[in-house]
């Protein structure tokens, strides 16, 4: 496990830099390969959005640095941008790449698009095959982290954004906004946003009256909505579910009595009016009237910053939830780490006492089957007591950081070799073994012959 | 059996109890898909339990008579599973779980039938008019829990608080089509209950006495009923008119069951 991971993001780095190191969909297949190609890295890949730009490589051994292959890919000296890289290493790195798929390290932190462009950059990466075998690993659990922080926490469950914050509230009033109408009187970007967003949440038709009758044509045409002139503003009203008001009146334009009336009309289905004018365009007593709701700019605000609040108190969760994976990840890639160990141990031992019951068996004689069982029985018992110290003490090292200095002396100890020598080795038993199974087929050796 | 089958369904019914408790505190989305889980079991075996009190008694009509409370409760939890299965919301369990609890509780504890046993019982109508009533009750239960729901979100959603409740219960209009569909619901199946009611006592005694504390509060109960309904889709009434008429109308509905305590003609003590 050598973990290695470079970038620059919007925290550390202006977008005149990070545009200088982003690279499109189109070339990205390509420079994953790049990167796994590198000498020094074994998996790599790229993660590359409008607010990030990040390496991660799963090195082939301590050495090597991915600045190089930056320097390389872009033509630049990264020295020049020094200032605005971030650099992390083994659990760092694990850590950076399950905040980043969590949404920990976002602009707005929580907002659920990075994991879905954090799983694109993974499946092109795995596509071109430069994600195999531990990055992929970590990239799996990555996934279950952002996974579990969405479903633990409510970090991503609230709204930030006034517009946001009101289709929620009508939501809340509403239940469904399908076929619901909305009027927007007065316009402004904040009220237009606002109407946008809970057309795109469902609202159906929308209304617009202006001052000057021109503007709100022009508005409604925008929206296919239907223009309203201002004078019929009072008779048409009642028509909308929610009113967004934006106007630049110095006087209240809706008051209690007005409300009276749209509810009588309405029978007394709830209205709910978003007053986005300062000075307000609704008279706050006419939320008192038995359903009708009335939210100013700064009970907007306040939603907004009390989410945010939330979902700063939520994000600690989710560090906690976070640092509790990054420590069952290492934990487990070391366990992966002596593994191989074991089995090789384990193969080891299995060879001398096969070679061994082989050199004996001849001067063993004739044997019953149930001698033959206990020979075989007593050599295995006595191997496994041997080995049992051991593969225990390899197993709690594994959690340790001395893994590798117990793993190496166990090897050195027992002259076990590397993976790709066990390899060797399994097809030299292999052949082995096809040799036994010929000697069994052919005439008798002595002992053999004469029990059957 | 039947009482232990009753008292297993109480056991799990009280997990919804827990529920309706916490639910006023916290949101948990674990504990609410439990208290729905036990609230099948409960229902399961509550079915069985009435199943089996009515193979006991030969008959539906006597078996629901000494049953009452149970049948109540379990057509209570019927309309609230209806609810669910519609809307995809257990917050009408804060209220519906409680009195399920306490009616459940109440018919497990195993006491002597309120009401005696007569010739009227073997009639039909008796077993139309139990069903159908409580049918009603249960239904008018939940428009009356809906109604109180109603209240606590349109005062929070006033308030503009972000408090506790605001987060848990669904929307406002989801609430109103809880008490609206459960209210319309409600309404045929009391009307004919006390029809087959009036029916049953017509053959029982010849001819029904109005001054009856039983009879009298079923016709008031019946009175608001029907203004609730004339006022909803007249009118429109929504939140707290809405909800005091409710209220009036449930407490009617349960005095008009205590009367079944003391009121002569309703016990068919006659004949």
């Amino acid at each position: 496990m050598r973990f290695q991971l470079i970038g620059v993001n919007h925290k550390t780095a202006p977008v005149e830099v990070r545009e200088r190191f982003a690279i499109p969909d189109s070339r990205l297949p390509d420079a994953c390969k790049k990167l796994a190609e590198h000498p020094a890295v074994a998996e790599g890949m790229i993660v590359s959005t409008c607010n990030r730009v990040e390496f991660i490589a799963n090195m082939k051994n301590g050495a090597g640095d991915l600045r190089e292959f930056m320097g390389e890919y872009f033509q630049v000296d990264t020295g020049q941008f020094e200032s605005h890289l971030y650099e992390f290493r083994e659990d760092e790195a694990i850590r950076h790449i399950f905040r980043v798929a969590s949404s920990l390290d976002s602009m707005v932190v929580g907002e659920p698009q990075i994991l879905g462009q954090v799983k694109e950059a993974y499946a092109t990466a795995r596509a071109v095959g430069a994600v195999r075998a531990e990055l992929d690993q970590l990239l799996t659990r990555a996934f279950a982290v952002a996974k579990r922080v969405r479903t633990e926490t409510a970090v991503g469950s609230s709204s930030v954004s006034i517009a946001s914050v009101a289709v929620e509230l009508a939501e809340k009033i509403f239940g469904s906004l399908n076929g619901k109408s909305v009027f927007l009187v007065g316009a402004g970007k904040m009220s237009e946003l606002a109407a946008r967003h809970l057309l795109a949440h469902g609202a159906s038709s929308i209304f617009v009256a202006n001052r000057t009758y021109d503007r709100a044509i022009r508005l409604a045409q925008q929206f296919d909505g239907q223009a309203i002139e201002f004078n019929r503003l009072y008779e048409t009203c009642d028509n909308a579910d929610v009113v967004i008001t934006s106007t630049g009146s110095p006087h209240f334009i809706f008051r209690p009595e007005h409300a009276e009336k749209f509810l009588s009309r309405r029978r007394n289905r709830p209205m709910f009016f978003i007053d986005i004018a300062v000075p307000r365009d609704v008279d706050p007593a006419m939320n008192k009237i038995d359903g009708i709701f009335v939210y100013d700019i700064d009970d907007l605000q306040q939603a907004v910053s009390s989410h945010v609040a939330d979902r700063r108190k939520e994000a600690e969760k989710a560090e906690a939830i976070v640092n509790g994976e990054v420590h069952k990840f290492h934990a487990r890639l070391q366990t992966l780490d002596v593994v191989p160990t074991i089995v090789s141990l384990q193969d080891h031992f299995e060879t001398i006492r096969q070679a061994e019951i082989d050199r004996v068996r001849g001067r063993l004689g004739p044997l019953s089957s149930e001698q033959e069982m206990a020979v075989e029985a007593l050599t295995r018992g006595i191997v496994n007591k041997i080995m049992h110290t051991p593969i225990k003490t390899l197993k709690t090292a594994a959690r340790d950081a001395e893994s590798t200095t117990v793993v190496d002396l166990v090897r050195r100890l027992f002259n076990l070799h590397d993976q790709h020598e066990v390899r060797e080795i399994e097809v030299a038993k292999e052949n082995a073994k096809e040799n036994e199974r010929q000697k069994e087929t052919a005439p008798r050796s002595p002992g053999r012959g004469a029990q059957r | 059996m039947t009482l232990t089958w009753l008292r297993v369904a109480l056991a799990f019914y009280g997990v919804g109890l827990l529920y309706a408790m916490f639910a006023l505190t916290r949101t948990s989305e674990i504990l609410s898909k439990v208290a729905l889980h036990a609230a099948y079991l409960g229902m399961v075996f509550h079915l069985v339990s009435l199943i089996e009190a009515v193979v006991q008694a030969g008959q539906f009509a006597s078996a629901s008579i000494h049953n009452a409370e149970s049948l109540l409760a379990f057509l209570i939890m019927v309309v609230f599973m209806l609810a669910y299965l519609i809307y995809k919301t257990t917050s009408p369990g804060i209220v519906v779980f409680p009195l399920v609890f306490l009616l459940t509780f109440v018919a497990a504890t195993g006491q002597q039938p309120l009401v005696s046993t007569s010739v009227a019982v073997q009639h039909g109508w008796l077993a139309v008019h139990i069903l159908m009533i409580f049918t009603g009750y249960a239904a008018l239960f939940l428009s009356f829990g809906a109604s109180i729901l109603y209240l606590l979100q349109e005062r929070a959603l006033k308030s503009k608080s972000r408090s506790g409740m605001f987060s848990r219960l669904p929307a406002l209009q989801v609430i109103d089509d809880i008490g609206y569909r459960s209210l319309m619901l409600g309404f045929p199946f009391m009307t004919l209950g006390l029809l087959a009611g009036s029916v049953v006592a017509e053959f029982a005694y010849g001819k029904v006495d109005f001054l009856d504390p039983k009879i009298l509060l079923s016709v008031l109960m019946w009175a608001v009923y029907s203004l609730m309904v004339y006022t909803r889709i007249g009118a429109g009434w929504r939140g707290r008119r809405a909800a005091v008429l409710a209220s009036v109308a449930f407490a009617t509905a349960i005095v008009a069951w205590i009367a079944n305590y003391f009121s002569g003609m309703h016990r068919f003590i006659a004949s």
